[in-house]
């Protein structure tokens, strides 16, 4: 039995140590390189600090620097911290209040910006001035480090962001990954020919899935570069070219492929296995895809970061018409997903309830936020016989009678109009499967009690359009009172729909 | 040229279009605003820019997106 993940790169190394691990443009990685760099690195983090268990933050554009730097942070017995190196100034400086990291490694041209933020210089570690060589006994201390690394230690740290404006910082243990990751490979068979298409940044959580699968079974990632979204032709070559067989996305990117049709210019013969996660999939983008690929793998995973990335699964195993939702699915093994209804009892077949999970899968909780943490990791309200957390996760679900989990929409986006109590997410669902309808999202204007859609399109669509077409789908209490047809829905950085901005835009 | 520039400037007005080089490789454009910027295309020269010609060659600076722009029959 595992207690670190570190085991992973240490067994793959030993396996396969002059594979490539990691493609970033012109530089590879062999698992090999990658442990010894990681090593060296923790080598100089020994050398020069005494911290152990403690966060360190990394703050680095995605690359295979990265992950060497996730490497050294473990050796060193610590845990890293993932940020986004773009993040506003403000924002970055809200995290590392509230994380108040032991070291950050990161690159000269971000010095300047952390010592701005009151980051010591001293804690300052930058990459490129690693030791040449590990002397046979540091060799030793770095193992006997490792050694002490037990499973409910955490391995990384990442932040989202936080109802009041300042993110929380969710504590993932080394359990939580293994117990994914060896699920993953076994559910989705990944092995050393698994080549990974990565799109997460790795501030994401999503991300977890790419480097430790890769790590575990001896894959490959590819790190796509981050402009080869903005041309989904382009990004399709790419994976063609580069012969990714795996991928795991986000839906919107997914999306923005179909809807441009990409696939119907070039065939990617390579591509076996279609994960996504992180938002609604619509089945109409879907369907372009699975008629397109009738022989790959599609599997729609759910999971917010506090359950370490996922908790459920579906792979796609039937026909769905455009408007249908995407079932997601069953638990991943070794975790319980329990649907409360609002008595904190089970739900029954069909029955909405709040998705909880249990399991050692859960986070630790918030980084020092005890209030959030206490909220949002509650005691089991099934029984009271001993301590067990659950978490929460605001989700609305039932399961259909093929016992499989329907996502429905956010707790807190539910509403009460005209006397009727509505989930926005099904008036979304039944919009996106529209016709020329390419996403949607409704929130509500409690003020003027309207529903408010706003929606892109390909061709220009009133109103009146979109509640004719809407007729055969939702009850007129239903239907979607304003709209605003916009160019383009706002991505946030993760490249899911920014509802916080439209929120902000549009009213709530 | 004044046409797109003016559209340009409507998505990023931070920048000045007449000064800047290459759209894509100095990180002007990015995922969200290329998607605003083709639909804008699409909807002031009446023309339907087909998912294949979204590369970055013709977004380079102006002058390569106005010769995508009259491939596809719009004219200023």
């Amino acid at each position: 039995m595992k207690n670190s993940v570190l085991e992973y790169l240490e067994e793959t190394a030993k396996r396969c140590g002059d594979k490539p691990a990691i493609i970033d443009g012109a530089r590879q990685l062999t698992f090999r390189q990658l442990r010894q760099l990681g090593r060296q690195l923790a080598l100089k983090m020994t050398k020069e600090y005494s911290f152990f268990q403690k966060p360190v933050a990394v703050l680095l554009p995605k690359s295979a620097d990265s992950l060497v730097a996730f490497a050294g942070v473990l050796y060193s017995g610590n845990y890293y911290v993932p940020l986004d190196e773009k993040l506003p100034a403000q924002r970055l400086g809200k995290i590392l209040d509230n994380l108040q990291p032991a070291a950050m490694i990161t690159s000269a041209e971000y010095t300047g910006l952390l010592t701005s933020l009151g980051v010591e210089q001293s804690k300052i570690i930058l990459l490129g001035t690693l030791y040449e060589d590990l002397p046979p006994e540091d060799e030793h201390h770095l193992d006997e480090i490792v050694q002490q690394i037990i499973d409910v230690d955490p391995v990384y740290i990442i932040y989202t962001s936080g109802s009041t404006g300042t993110p929380k910082g969710v504590v993932v243990t080394n359990r939580g990954v293994i117990d994914y990751i060896d699920w993953a490979i076994q559910c989705f068979d990944i092995h050393e020919q698994t080549m990974i298409g990565s799109q997460s940044p790795f501030f994401f959580d999503n991300s977890t899935l790419d480097i430790y699968l890769c790590l575990g079974a001896g894959a490959t990632i590819v790190i796509i570069p981050k402009m080869l979204f903005s041309f989904p032709a382009k990004l399709i070559s790419y994976v063609k070219d580069m012969r990714i067989n795996f991928i795991f996305w986000v839906p919107s990117v997914l999306i923005s492929v179909a809807n441009a049709k990409i696939l119907d210019e070039i065939i990617l013969p390579d591509l076996t296995k279609i994960l996504f996660a992180g938002e609604v999939m619509p089945n109409k983008q879907l369907n372009y895809w699975r008629k397109r690929m009738p022989n790959a793998l599609f599997a729609n995973l759910y999971g917010p970061t506090e359950i370490t990335v996922d908790c459920t699964y579906y792979i796609v195993d039937r026909e769905f018409d455009d408007q249908e939702p995407l079932p997601i699915g069953i638990p991943c093994r070794n975790t319980d997903v329990l649907v409360l209804n609002a008595e904190n009892r089970r739900a029954g077949m069909m029955e909405v309830g709040e998705l909880c999970v249990r399991g050692s899968s859960l986070a630790l909780g918030y980084w020092d936020d005890p209030e959030k943490t206490a909220a949002a990791f509650v005691q089991n309200p099934l029984h009271s016989h001993y301590p067990e957390k659950i978490y929460r996760t605001g989700d609305l679900v039932y399961v259909n009678e093929r016992r499989e989990i329907i996502f429905v929409g956010r707790k807190d986006s539910q509403i009460k109009h005209m006397g009727y109590r509505i989930e926005l997410g099904e008036i979304e669902t039944a919009i996106a499967g529209l016709p020329l309808i390419e996403s949607a999202c409704v929130t509500y204007n409690k003020s003027k009690e309207e529903i408010v859609l706003l929606y892109k399109a390909s061709e220009t669509m009133e109103l009146g359009e979109i509640r004719k077409a809407l007729l055969p789908l939702l009850p007129k209490y239903m239907m979607p009172t304003t709209a605003y047809q916009l160019d383009e829905m706002p991505l946030n950085a993760n490249g899911k729909i920014d509802r916080v901005t439209l929120l902000q835009r549009y009213g709530q | 040229m004044e046409e797109i520039i003016k559209i340009l400037s409507g998505i990023r007005p931070e920048y000045d279009f007449y000064q800047e080089s290459n759209f894509i490789e100095d990180g002007i454009l990015d995922s969200f605003d290329m998607v605003m910027l083709v639909t804008a295309l699409d909807e002031h020269y009446g023309i339907k820019i087909l998912g294949t010609d979204i590369i970055p060659e013709n977004f380079t600076d102006t002058a390569s997106i106005k010769r995508l722009v009259e491939r596809y029959g719009g004219m200023e």
